[in-house]
């Protein structure tokens, strides 16, 4: 069996399962955000539950309008805090809270092995962390939320094995935006993406959150990562319960095998309005862009501000842009103020703000205006995303949104540092 | 049985094409159905009529897990959607709330935008009334016929808690 049949054996008491069988899985974790959970908890009072499976397994996390930038907003977050409160949940809310793939890991509400139902696409950062998360809707939310299980089919694994070196200012983000590029959005669609190979085996935790978080921009319902001696360095000094640790057998099938050679790649950028529209930053030299958005699930977390930080120190944001940067959790950002990341930010003429989703899914803290370019570590282009459906995003790694901050044009890292 | 006309849509439209992040704040189906398409087509739900059916390509509903797409189509009018492909998260959610998905790239091919269709969900039997062409969809698996049969997982969720507080609680009347 692969990893994600594995563990969802596991957790029906199976022997083995394979892929094309409809199965009732428990779940380790239910999960939602300001973002669909209105919705959720509209569902779960319709269905007329009186209880929530187990109050320790649910979390709310308010994070996507946060803090609420207009009446609507505050109205969901209050409907949500009253909810939290009401059934005992989980609640991470606004000065204690983060961006829910950024956070949950940190605070080891996710572990090896788990099965994760989160109502949030993104849901499949876990499976960094070795675990099976998967993103639905507002009525599984609910219907998890209730009884504690939901409904899967087993997916079939497909297994992407990287070869070669990395070159200077390449890491996660590039890895997965060259992947979605080669198989496509629907390349992994309905099944679970397994990440193999010495390039992986190299790649610290932040890195496997930013990879394994766009699996489903490749249509993936999971993405997972084998748990080694980074992963269990993570999740010793976090984890509060014991969790279980599963390796997919030998001769586990594959739906496919692709080996990816990286050793030629460069920096990726994924042109509008697709994250399969990645090319090497060299063929985006010279666009302009007046917008540079520095965080979110995909490249909120301390490393990814450090990278940016080497990039912006000592050097001033284009006159024409505006350059934003969102710490992906309290922790993140207090520990990037003790490194002095911040002041490297605010001293070159970015904005800093509390953690939120805001202007990656179009909902405040950068809206963008028509006609407008932006380069953002984000994970999703599509039209319309960021604000007004005439404006374009261009997704990169950190280094490279900060690099082109600096010239206000895409660029490669390389040019603006000289090395 | 289902009749409507056809709105033709391309490959790959997404959750946020579907109907724009902004209106997250929204749970009213019918509120969701009037932005519904809004940045592909802002005219698009002005001219379905009730009953109308979506016809699209490959991938449809891919981004993010958001119900309200579906809820959007459904709040719009449209009692169908016919593609090549969905995208999986989307395909959870429009079983879900009873939405009929139905996967077939033959009949994408042979449709075009305003033929009139007559589709037997029972069979998966998409007929062209307009070009008298007969197509047939992938049939659900029988797990997915039960839950949209129930109405839906709402509905699903309803029975097996009054089943539940039957057994439970029969004495404290």
């Amino acid at each position: 069996m692969t990893l994600a049949e594995k563990i969802l054996a596991a957790h029906t008491g199976r022997k083995s399962v394979k892929p094309g069988e409809f199965l009732n899985v428990p779940v380790d974790l239910v999960m939602t955000t300001d973002g669909t959970g209105l919705i959720a908890v509209r569902q779960f009072q319709k269905m007329g539950a009186r209880r929530v499976f187990n109050p320790s397994k649910v979390v709310l996390v308010l994070d996507h309008s946060v803090p609420a930038p207009n009446v609507d907003a505050a109205e969901t977050s209050r409907v949500l805090r009253e909810f939290a409160f009401q059934y005992g949940t989980l609640l991470y809310d606004v000065g204690r809270s983060g961006i829910v793939h950024v956070l949950l890991p940190e605070q080891g509400l996710v572990l090896p092995g788990d099965v994760v139902a989160g109502g949030d696409s993104h849901t499949c950062t876990y499976g960094a962390l070795g675990a099976f998360a998967t993103g639905m809707g507002a009525t599984d939310i609910a219907f998890a939320m209730a009884f504690g299980q939901t409904w899967m089919r087993v997916p079939e694994s497909i297994r992407l094995v990287y070869h070669g070196h990395l070159q200077p200012w390449v890491g996660g983000k590039d890895l997965i935006l060259h992947t979605i590029s080669r198989i496509g959005v629907e390349g992994a669609n309905y099944k679970a993406i397994e990440f193999a190979g010495p390039v992986i085996e190299a790649l610290k935790m932040d890195e496997r959150f930013t990879m394994a978080n766009m699996a489903v921009e490749a249509g993936a319902k999971a993405g997972l990562f084998l748990v080694d001696e980074e992963t269990v360095a993570y999740v010793k000094k976090r984890a509060k319960r014991p969790y279980t640790v599963y390796h997919p057998d030998p001769e586990a099938e594959y739906a496919e095998t692709v080996e990816i050679d990286i050793s030629s790649l460069e920096p990726q950028v994924a042109f509008p309005h697709s994250p399969a529209n990645a090319r090497p930053v060299t063929e985006a030299k010279g666009i302009e862009i007046v917008q540079a958005v520095i965080g979110s699930c995909t490249n909120g977390r301390l490393s990814d501000l450090r990278m940016a930080a080497r990039v912006l120190a000592g050097r001033r944001i284009h006159l024409r842009v505006r350059c934003i940067v969102l710490p992906g959790s309290q922790e993140v950002y207090l520990e990037a103020l003790r490194e002095g990341l911040i002041e490297t930010f605010i001293q070159s003429g970015a904005a800093v703000s509390t953690p939120t989703c805001g202007p990656c899914v179009g909902a405040h803290m950068g809206v963008l205006a028509a006609g407008e370019k932006c380069i953002s570590t984000t994970n999703r282009n599509f039209i319309g995303r960021m604000g007004s459906p005439k404006s374009e995003v261009y997704l990169a790694n950190p280094a490279v949104v900060a690099a082109s901050a600096v010239q206000g044009r895409i660029v490669h890292p390389q040019e603006v540092l000289g090395t | 049985m289902i009749r409507g006309r056809v709105h033709k849509f391309g490959d790959h439209i997404d959750t946020d094409g579907i109907i724009p992040a902004g209106c997250s704040h929204i749970s009213d189906p019918a509120e969701l159905g009037r932005h519904c398409m809004e940045n592909i087509d802002p005219a698009f739900a002005r001219r379905v009529s009730p009953g109308d059916i979506i016809v699209a390509g490959s991938n449809f509903g891919c981004g993010s897990s958001r119900e309200f797409a579906p809820w959007a189509i459904h709040g719009a009018g449209i009692s169908c959607v016919i593609a090549k492909s969905f995208a999986r998260i989307f395909f959870r959610n429009a079983i879900n709330i009873a939405l009929p998905l139905l996967t077939c790239p033959e009949a994408v091919e042979g449709i075009e935008e305003k033929d009139l269709l007559e589709i037997d969900l029972g069979r998966g039997e998409i007929r062209n009334l307009t070009r008298t062409t007969v197509f047939t969809a992938l049939p659900y698996p029988e797990f997915i016929r039960e839950l949209i049969s129930a109405g839906g997982l709402l509905e699903y969720g309803r029975r097996l808690l009054a089943q539940s507080r039957e057994s439970k609680e029969p004495i404290r009347k």
